[in-house]
């Protein structure tokens, strides 16, 4: 579990993870054994008289100095350890914006290429300049050793390089609602001539997606699979926290704004409006809150792709 | 007792100014509210256990097994909510501390006994209103017993009363600790100094002070949290200009210190327990007098160790990893001391000795993996995954709720004046200890493995440790069962108890089993220390 050095911060953490767990095994099973030995050494039938002793303040002396250097030898490679977790990334960093959102993550690489994996290179340093958007989220890659919170209103950046190529899960680690275990994604480390060939391949999504399919709706799915939009909005008609796409198009429905009912058909229009501003008109049965407008976020380009999606799912 | 008269009535049999239930409710005898808590500290603990089962069949199979996302994460905040400020919290000073601490020190009753039976009345009401979330408004709430902001401002679950729930617990607590730390300074029997007092009274001041002190911390917290969610003041939520990290602070400043609330009585009862069946004084008295107050003080200072991934300075969490191993060190000191109690010994093997000793190894694997969560590298790692959950359950639930056991069985014959049949309470002990290492032991490596907590689903590669897990948990409950019927039963039926079934050197052996209601006919003097055994047999 702890020799495999898959990252730049591998190496110290294990390392304080192997001082620590080495020392308290030795002590669980010295003590347990002269635990177990004292309780058959002198139970009642083999020491049927206690000896009345009170204690030993040379005993005591030594066991609380010898503990407490032991703990500062594992304070220290603890301390050690952590220290890269917060320097500054070096300037040939690849940055990548990442942003957690309740229950999906997105990667945005310096060109605007957006992924909802994280794909790097293996050996080179990378940046995660991270925000969230609307909880506090934490990003863990057990492998790698690296976890952080991402607090919203507070970006940060963590970077580390990580060594071989291969596939590791990233979890969110941060409880942050309904399908927090679901917040999970890979990390795909490729070698460097894979990632510049992935990287310049296809420098846009809807681009990669097009070629393979010219279906405008097709490329609106891709879209709401890589935003996350399907965490909330099934396709099948099952009621997660927002409305399902399924025969949503068209339809009549009883929407509350500012606290009164009113009805609506739903068009292009009401869509784009839910997806720029989506706590002003909140179907009847669904709570407020839970979306965060994607302003920024999607193009209006996109956005009607979006819509040719939804229109197609009935 | 009276020479020329009939035998007192003991507590149990006592008719004072109400009948029936009332009699209960109303008492403000210190042994009849400590049962009062017994009693409803048990019917919650059932609760809670049996949501921590659920969840455990739950997590036996990834992917959906039993119940939806949503009602796990209900569960696992209820059974937090309960299992901490309803049962670990009050669980030893509220039931063993009432009940023994005025015996213990030879006093009638605690300074202020309408108080007390107050803080039972409050602890019943901030249950009712803590529990009352899940049944009104919008459903059971699904923040996790933590509340961290801002998601618990987010969620539309039925947040409020849980957290005024826990408000109003709160003032139980404190109430208690008052009334403690007022009878110990005032009402110690004569010639009892402060370094001759048991052990268990001396825990039960070190945790009375941290309950008047740090609880305040976490009703302004809590309270907070209400202003922000009516009012809309901005503290925590960023949306509203507050800083949700700032809510972690505050949270912790209370909660860390509050694991010593649970821990410290706990050393208190193994403390108490370990040299009557050894039959030998405790191995280093002041060593254990002082490691307590070491613990109570240091322990207000480490609760950024919950913290390290939050984004604090490089300051912060040089100086809280620190304090946190130095904090270590007290620990370790009574863990010595109480093995050291058995050297040369004349060991009784009975039941309490079994909870005692099974506590010893249990607590040492909450401790020693502590120190994986005081180191910053290592905590980065297992921060919020299966690791933490099974260090905490270690030390809260194998250190208090072994310790309670222990407690539980040690006392039982004093508080009911009746005696449990050994071989069942045996056999259950055994049980509920295999249980227990498979329920919890598999989880310290799923977090080192990377399993993330409060995960309602999870990656293949975890699959067969949680296997493990769930069958253990259904193992301790089994066990659980066990000796949890031997103990009703026993307490109707079982064989009338003498003064002193163990040969126990304190002064709750020396009165009657069960005790009278003002304990001692006379008040006693005291001219030797707690743990002096000379003419100190079972009888």
């Amino acid at each position: 579990m702890f020799s495999s050095n898959l990252s730049n911060l591998s190496e110290g953490v294990d390392k304080a993870f192997i001082i620590i767990l080495s020392i308290s095994f030795f002590f669980l099973i010295g003590l347990t054994a002269v635990l177990i030995y004292f309780i058959f050494r002198y139970r009642e039938s083999k020491n049927p008289v206690a000896s009345q002793i009170h204690g030993n303040n040379t005993l005591e002396i030594i066991w609380t100095v010898i503990p407490l250097v032991l703990v500062l030898a594992m304070f220290y490679f603890g301390w050690i350890g952590w220290k890269p977790m917060e320097s500054t990334p070096p300037d040939d960093a690849i940055h990548i914006k990442t942003t957690a959102r309740m229950w999906r993550w997105l990667f945005r690489y310096e060109d605007g290429r957006q992924s909802d994996t994280l794909v790097i290179p293996a050996g080179k340093p990378i940046a995660l300049d991270m925000n969230a958007l609307d909880v506090i989220h934490s990003i863990y890659i057990p492998a790698f050793r690296m976890k952080k919170d991402i607090v919203p209103g507070t970006p940060r950046t963590a970077w580390f390089i990580a060594n071989s190529p291969g596939t590791y899960d990233l979890f969110c680690t941060e409880y942050c609602g309904l399908e927090h275990s679901t917040m999970i994604t890979t990390v795909i480390v490729l070698t460097q001539d894979e990632y510049d060939n992935w990287y310049v391949d296809n420098t846009s999504v809807s681009a990669d997606v097009a070629e393979e399919t010219s279906s405008s709706a097709s490329i609106g799915k891709q879209i709401v699979q890589q935003l996350g939009c399907n965490a909330c909005h099934s396709a099948d008609g099952t009621k997660i926290v927002g409305p399902s796409y399924l025969g949503l198009y068209s339809r009549k429905e009883l929407v509350v704004i500012d606290g009164e009912e009113q009805e609506i058909t739903v068009d292009d229009d009401y869509l784009r409006r839910s997806i720029i501003e989506p706590n002003i008109e909140i179907v009847e049965g669904y709570n407020k809150g839970l979306m965060l407008s994607y302003k920024d976020q999607v193009t209006d380009e996109e956005i009607n792709l979006i819509i040719e999606y939804i229109k197609s799912v009935r | 007792m009276s020479s020329n008269n009939l035998p007192e009535p003991s507590y149990l049999e006592y008719k004072g100014r109400f009948k029936g239930l009332f009699a209960w409710i109303f008492s403000t005898d210190h042994k009849r509210i400590g049962l009062l808590y017994l009693y409803s500290i048990m019917t919650f603990f059932i609760v809670g256990a049996i949501l921590g089962l659920l969840m455990k069949f739950e997590l036996i199979a990834p992917g959906k097994t039993i119940m939806d996302a949503k009602t796990y994460n209900g569960i696992f905040t209820l059974h937090g909510i309960t299992m901490i400020f309803l049962i670990v919290i009050p669980g030893l000073p509220a039931v063993f501390g009432n009940f023994f601490l005025p015996i213990l020190i030879g006093a009638k009753d605690v300074a202020f006994p309408r108080l007390n039976l107050l803080s039972w009345w409050i602890y019943i009401f901030g249950a009712v209103v803590a529990l009352s979330s899940q049944f009104l408004g919008d459903g059971p709430p699904d923040t996790g017993w933590t509340f961290y902001a801002p998601y618990s401002f987010k969620t539309t679950t039925n947040m409020l009363p849980a957290v005024m729930g826990a408000f109003i617990l709160g003032f139980s607590s404190i109430l208690t600790g008052l009334n403690f730390i007022v009878t110990i300074h005032r009402m110690r029997a004569p010639g009892m100094t402060w370094l001759k007092m048991p052990l268990f009274p001396w825990t039960l001041y070190g945790t009375a002070w941290i309950q008047l002190l740090a609880t305040p911390i976490v009703g302004i917290t809590l309270l907070m949290i209400v202003a922000e969610r009516t009012l809309q003041i901005g503290f925590f939520d960023p949306a509203l200009g507050g800083d949700p990290v700032l809510y972690q602070h505050l949270f912790w400043i209370y909660s860390h210190p509050a694991v010593y609330i649970m821990i410290l009585p706990a050393m208190g009862v193994i403390s108490e327990i370990l040299p009557t069946f050894a039959r030998k004084p405790i191995f280093g008295y002041k060593a254990i007098v002082v490691s307590t107050i070491l613990i109570a003080f240091i322990g207000y200072f480490v609760w950024g160790h919950h913290m390290f991934t939050a984004g604090m300075s490089g300051t912060a969490q040089f100086a809280f990893s620190f304090l946190t191993f130095l904090v270590a060190i007290p620990s370790a000191i009574k863990v010595f001391n109480w093995i050291s109690t058995l050297y040369k010994g004349s060991i009784q093997l009975r039941t309490p000795f079994y909870w005692a000793a099974s506590f010893i190894f249990v607590f040492m694997i909450g401790g020693l993996t502590g120190l994986v969560l005081g180191s910053v590298a290592t905590n980065v790692h297992v921060h919020d995954t299966a690791f933490v959950v099974a260090h905490f359950h270690f030390i809260v639930f194998g250190g208090v709720g072994f310790a309670f056991l222990a407690a539980l069985h040690y006392w039982f014959p004093k508080i009911y004046g009746r005696t449990f049949d050994e071989g069942m309470a045996n056999t259950g002990w055994v049980i509920f200890f295999i249980g227990f290492l498979f329920l919890y032991f598999p989880m310290f490596i799923l977090g080192l493995k990377g399993m993330p907590r409060r995960y309602f689903d999870y990656v293949q590669d975890f699959h067969g440790l949680n296997i493990v897990s769930s069958m253990g948990a259904v193992l301790m409950i089994f066990g659980f069962f066990l000796l949890f019927i031997n103990l009703v039963r026993s307490a109707r039926f079982g064989k009338p108890a003498s003064k002193n079934p163990w040969g126990g050197p304190t002064l709750e052996w020396q009165i009657a089993s069960p005790p009278t209601v003002e304990n001692f006919d006379k008040i006693p003097k005291i001219t030797k220390g707690p743990y002096d055994f000379t003419n100190v047999k079972p009888d």
